[in-house]
């Protein structure tokens, strides 16, 4: 595996064999000294365009428990201030030397242009809308160490902004990929506008799905991104479409309750549901270290089988 | 260097999948020259090397059996059963994956092989590491890095089912089952029942045509 731009590039094999991979990095991570020296001498560098906090920590933290060198770049403290072009930023980069590039950016499809203009090694962290291949790949680890490695048939539902979510869009291929059975709820504005080539279903009330599925995947309410003309009001929306402690009432006593985080207590989340027995948040931090680690180690360490 | 080595693909489409077994500087296809071990000898071997383990060790409570995947970790199975059986003492055993201490990492594929699972502290015991062929001793060497990381033993022994000769580092085997002078070329098949599914035995392969 050269790049992982978009969870779509992975089949069901690569899926099971990066996750195999993921077991043997979480092991690592538990050590009492959590680090190897796999990646030594590798260099990756964080090049972030988007505010985040997880997933560049948890790159850093992957990479250095590899022993691979880190460097970070973040636009808000950088020459991008000065103008400076994706293009020339990417290529500055590239003469110091690096060897595996992370990206974040806004724009859906810049991990992929910038993948075409270096020599090094590209990872999506997210992109736009578009993709966010490592989360897919975190959850997917998380579900797994908690179902065993069969998720054939794992009804997840995914609640809320689908629409603006990466995370959903690598998530649902991901699920769908593996044999899981994705259905999608929330507010229509925030739905795709279309659901073409999308292998879920919709469903119409969330309160007659709720008690049936076996996952409920909470997106984050992106405030950022969302207009008063897409959503009127967050109580409203909490009423209709929030994980409230009734409504989580309401689900089986096995349902998993999963978050890419940042939350938004009171929200889409009840803060006692968030911090409830059957919240994975946490967890799916915890893996998502282990999760990148497999990455890293495919694209820099293993010579390469995966895809 | 072990079956580990082998395991790592060389050549995907190989008639026998790709993956393991051992490849020395092997290339082209082998065929079969002699078979080393069958299930009996195998047998008496484990039985062997588990008496010698005890012998060395006076007794077993501190030794713990860590096998290095994939083969290694079901012979170090074997040889605790047997320890347990005439011994009646319960050995510990581990499973270690040397992928990431390597040092041909880039070089060519290194897959990981499993989950590394030492059950117990390995501070102050004797730790014994177990695989299936001994040949360049760079297994072992990623092996002894990779156990430093997770404790200081008293001390490290190595046992493995065949030493094939052609070592590149300064190792050697404590525990061996058979001595067997190989050419580079050859490969040394080991095959044991829980991992390969068919019955245990050991075998050289060599190259067509010569002797």
């Amino acid at each position: 595996m050269k790049h992982l731009l978009s969870i779509a590039d992975l089949e069901r094999a690569d899926l099971d064999e990066l996750l195999d991979l993921s077991d043997s990095f979480v092991e690592v991570t538990q050590r009492e000294i959590p680090k190897i020296p796999a990646l030594r001498g590798k260099t990756v560098v964080t090049l972030f365009f988007e505010d985040s906090t997880r997933t560049r920590l948890s790159f850093e933290t992957a990479a250095k428990r590899l022993s691979a060198d880190t460097m970070s770049f973040s636009a808000s403290t950088s020459s991008v201030r000065k103008g400076e072009s994706l293009l020339d930023t990417v290529q500055t980069i590239q003469a110091m030397g690096v060897d595996a590039i992370v990206v974040r950016h806004p724009c859906a499809g810049a991990a992929h242009r910038v993948a075409g203009w270096v020599d090094a090694s590209v990872v999506n962290a997210g992109d736009g809308r578009h993709q966010h291949p490592t989360q897919a790949v975190l959850d997917l680890l998380t579900l797994r160490r908690h179902r065993g490695t069969g998720l054939d048939g794992l009804r997840v539902l995914f609640v809320g902004d689908i629409g603006h979510s990466r995370v959903a869009r690598s998530g649902v291929q991901a699920l769908a990929t593996m044999g899981a059975e994705v259905s999608l709820a929330g507010p229509p504005t925030l739905l795709p506008e279309s659901l073409e080539g999308w292998p879920v279903t919709v469903a119409e009330d969330l309160d007659t799905v709720l008690p049936e599925v076996d996952v409920v995947y909470l997106l984050r309410i992106q405030r950022e991104r969302l207009g008063a003309a897409l959503l009127p009001s967050l109580r409203e929306y909490t009423t209709r479409y929030g994980i409230t402690v009734e409504r989580a009432a309401r689900l089986k006593p096995d349902t998993l309750i999963m978050h890419p985080g940042p939350m938004n207590r009171g929200i889409e989340i009840a803060a006692e549901v968030a911090d409830g027995p059957a919240s994975l948040v946490t967890e799916q931090v915890a893996n998502g270290v282990a999760a990148r680690m497999a990455v890293l180690w495919s694209i820099l360490g293993s010579g390469g089988r995966i895809a | 260097m072990s079956a580990r080595d082998a395991m790592q693909p060389k050549d995907a489409t190989a008639p026998d999948g790709g993956r393991f077994f051992v490849s020395g500087g092997a290339t082209g296809p082998l065929t079969r020259r002699a078979q080393v071990f069958d299930a009996d000898a195998l047998r008496r071997s484990h039985t062997r090397i588990a008496h010698e383990i005890v012998e060395r060790n006076h007794g077993a409570d501190d030794v713990v059996l860590v096998g290095l995947y994939t083969r290694g970790v079901a012979v170090a199975h074997r040889l605790a059963e047997a320890i347990e059986r005439f011994e009646g003492v319960t050995v510990p055993v581990g499973a270690l994956d040397v992928a990431f201490y390597r040092d041909d990492i880039g070089l060519r594929p290194v897959q990981p092989l499993g989950p590394t699972e030492i059950p117990v502290d390995i501070g102050g015991q004797v730790v014994v590491l177990v695989d299936d062929v001994l040949f360049t001793g760079r297994t072992i060497r990623a092996a002894l890095d990779a156990l430093t990381e997770l404790g200081r033993p008293r001390a490290v022994q190595v046992a493995v089912l065949v030493d094939r000769g052609h070592r590149e580092l300064p190792i050697r085997a404590d525990f061996v089952g058979k001595n067997l002078p190989t050419k580079v070329a050859e490969d040394v098949r080991v095959q044991l029942a829980e991992v390969d599914g068919a019955e245990d035995g050991i075998e050289i392969w060599g190259p067509e045509g010569t002797a």
